[in-house]
């Protein structure tokens, strides 16, 4: 299994490798990458690799490929693809930054893993974005310069390769696969019953592969360079490298790309152990579906191994020590509460009443009042635990009681009656509510 | 054989807690809890007539394949 | 199949009142699987079982029904007007009835047996043929139950009204019941039960959609 090299050869550890400094456009794409490469071996490489999703799962690459690969030979329909950027989440700003900056990327990645399993029928590759997020011009663009017209305008046929853009309800759940697939067959951008699942039965019923676009921009730049060097930055279980949306109080939001194993002290460019200068409280690991974890966590290595928790879509969020970590968690689990999908019993009865609950945990006058609080935010989180039809009550779960952990001490000071955070400034980001019309 | 839940489509009508007590209760807000354990043979026959009887089909019956 | 006495013409009746009497009861039971209703001293499942067992119950009756109005041969009924409607030589208009809530009935009975198959939403589609079905049954029997040509009078009316009567009054509860907003069913609706209405709750933090300057670091 050989890997052509036509592409300039890049030093094995030089950062960044998804990112260019400047948008690039399809020359530009070519002069820094070389030429989109064949897909023979690709699968074998990625498993080589040990390239896992970065979508949030980190499922592996390869094996999603395999058995879409396989769904579509056994069941006799040509396999869809779609790429997902779709960036529900509101701390996350990596699928965008890259789309805007390395499109043609993903376009390559997106097109290798069409031809990796069988998806070789005009109309079978998708690329999702959100609605409103400004995309859709940018990657019309880039489309164009891959020589895809409007089709029909130049009395084309649609190619083989012809991308069809997407785009999605701006909710939270709207990437979820099962939503993604369903909403481009037709339905809305819900949440399906899991079985079967979309690799097997997923857009028009054909099996599905849904990857992230940064797993697609990854698997772009293994096909050309190899597992080697895709594993030579990197922890060996975690190799590669990530994009990461940073959220502190010190800079804006910034998008990285860091090697898995960095140390998060130096992500977040703080100053060794020890010193005085601004302290941080806690981490937040993995984005709204995270885990908070006590500042020592910085000490720590970016890897899921090192941290112990999952690493999400790659949003962390270092809290300054003057915060209430009570109140920002209030404020994600109230939104996480009106982004469900309400279909399911469970977790449309459970997260309104915890994101209640834990809004009043983080109020010290109501958390005075009501001495059950913490025991009924221990049931419910029980009751909604993998009860729907997908995981946003799990992931709002480990959120919460991830901050009951963390934050224990917080907590029993709310309920003696103060709080001990002297600046209520929020830092994560979390979008406005629309009011809401005649409260029954 | 084991049985799992739509969670889209249940509305919690609660046959099949009477059906099969043994393995399903009810929650607070109506909705089943089901335990993960495959269904014992006595209860094979119940956990097929639950799962038709189920005004809304949200109970299924998954045989495992182990 | 000639018959000097009318013994199946009075069958054909009979089995008729029995299947007004069944599919009341289904009827109404259909609505109380509906609403959750409980009868006394059976659990819940018991309401849809007894629903189904009826329903079996009454297309038998209604077999019998039909076959004994077709084998009699006091009136002109045939076999085609089982099925198709309006066509009879005797009463066709109100047999007529009879025949169109037969049709609709027999594809109720058949989706529900193939139930699991169909997908909750098909099935249920077309049970709700039902609510027309039952109705026209009984103009059915109104009009032609007495046998006589003229609608039906004395027990035989106050039967009918006996058995249509409950059905009504289960309709309109359930009709109030839809029409009338109880618990909230939705997240939003949800949190403002618990307290915490949104009311235009701004946008809080520094967003990370529009970064716009790329400020990617090497975390080597």
């Amino acid at each position: 299994m050989t890997i052509s090299h036509a592409a300039p050869p890049l030093h094995r550890t030089a950062l960044p490798r998804l990112l260019p400094p400047a948008p690039a456009d399809l020359r530009a794409h070519v002069e820094l990458h070389g030429p989109l490469p064949s897909a023979n071996g690709l699968v074998a490489a990625l498993r080589d690799a040990g390239l896992s999703g970065r979508g949030g799962a980190a499922f592996p690459v390869h094996r999603k490929l395999e058995a879409v690969a396989e769904a579509g030979l056994r069941t006799g329909r040509t396999p869809v693809v779609v790429a997902n950027g779709c960036e529900g989440e509101p701390a996350s700003g990596k699928d965008a930054m890259l789309l805007r900056l390395a499109p043609h990327l993903v376009l390559d990645g997106l097109r290798l893993a069409a031809e990796a399993v069988g998806a070789d029928r005009a109309g079978t590759t998708y690329l999702a974005v959100e609605r409103g997020s400004g995309l859709r011009a940018v990657l019309e663009s880039a489309l164009a310069e891959r020589g895809q017209g409007r089709g029909q305008e130049r009395g084309q046929e649609p190619g083989q390769h012809q991308v069809t853009l997407v785009e999605v309800p701006p909710r939270f759940l709207s990437g979820e696969s099962s939503a993604l697939t369903g909403f481009i067959s037709g339905r809305p951008a819900l949440p399906r019953f899991p079985q079967p699942p979309p690799r097997e039965r997923g857009v028009g019923g054909a099996p599905t592969l849904v990857q992230n676009v940064e797993s697609l921009a990854q698997l772009a730049l293994v096909a050309r360079h190899g597992a080697a060097w895709f594993r030579a930055v990197g922890t060996p279980a975690e190799p590669g490298t990530m994009l990461c949306t940073l959220h502190d109080a010190w800079s804006g939001p910034r998008v990285m790309e860091a090697a898995t194993g960095t140390p998060l002290r130096r992500l977040f460019g703080l100053a060794p152990q020890g010193s005085p200068q601004a302290p941080v409280q806690a981490v937040l690991v993995g984005g709204y579906h995270g885990s908070w974890l006590p500042a020592a966590a910085l000490d720590a290595r970016l890897s899921a191994a090192d941290l112990g928790v999952p690493l999400g879509a790659g949003v962390l969020a270092a809290l300054p020590a003057d915060r209430c970590g009570l109140v920002e968690t209030a404020r994600v689990l109230r939104y996480l509460a009106l982004e469900s999908a309400g279909q399911c019993g469970p977790c449309l009865n459970g997260l309104p009443r915890i994101a209640a609950a834990c809004t009043e945990l983080a109020r010290p006058e109501a958390a005075t009042r009501r001495p059950g609080l913490l025991a009924d935010l221990a049931r419910w989180s029980g009751l909604v635990q993998g009860r729907g039809a997908c995981h946003h009550p799990d992931g709002t779960v480990r959120l919460l009681r991830s901050a009951l952990t963390v934050f224990a001490a917080e907590a029993q000071a709310h309920v003696a009656g103060f709080c001990r955070a002297a600046d209520a400034t929020p830092l994560l980001p979390v979008p406005a509510e629309a009011p809401q019309e005649g409260a029954a | 054989m084991n049985v799992t839940v739509d969670w889209t489509a249940c509305t919690g009508h609660g046959l099949c807690a009477e059906l099969l007590p043994e393995l399903i209760t009810l929650d607070e807000w109506g909705y089943p809890l089901v335990q993960g354990v495959p269904v014992p043979s006595e209860a094979v026959r119940r956990a097929r007539r639950a799962a038709a009887d189920c005004p809304v089909l949200a109970l299924k019956i998954r045989r495992q394949h182990s | 199949m000639t018959a000097t006495t009318p013994v199946l013409w009075y069958a054909s009746q009979a089995t008729g009142v029995v299947c007004l009497v069944l599919f009341s009861a289904v009827t109404l039971l259909g609505v109380m699987v509906r609403l959750r209703t409980s009868l006394p001293g059976l659990p819940r499942f018991g309401t849809v079982t007894l629903h189904r067992s009826l329903s079996l119950m009454a297309m038998l009756f209604l077999a019998v029904h039909i076959l004994t109005a077709v084998g009699d041969s006091f009136v002109n009924i045939s076999l085609l007007d089982a099925v198709l409607p309006f066509v009879s030589g005797y009463q066709p208009l109100w047999l007529g009835l009879g025949t169109v809530a037969f049709d609709l009935m027999l594809a109720v009975v058949v989706t529900s047996l193939l139930r699991a198959r169909l997908g909750h939403r098909s099935w249920r589609a077309v049970h709700w043929l039902a609510y027309a079905s039952w109705p026209v049954a009984v103009v059915h029997g109104i009009t032609l139950g007495s046998g006589s040509g003229h609608p039906v009078s004395g027990a035989a009316l106050w039967l009918t009204v006996g058995c249509v009567a409950p059905v009504l009054v289960a309709i309109a509860v359930r009709l109030y019941l839809a029409a009338r907003p109880s618990a909230p069913t939705t997240p939003a609706g949800l949190l403002a039960a618990s307290g915490f209405p949104a009311t235009g709750v701004p946008a809080t933090g520094a967003g990370a959609r529009d970064l716009a300057t790329t400020s990617t670091r090497n975390g080597a």
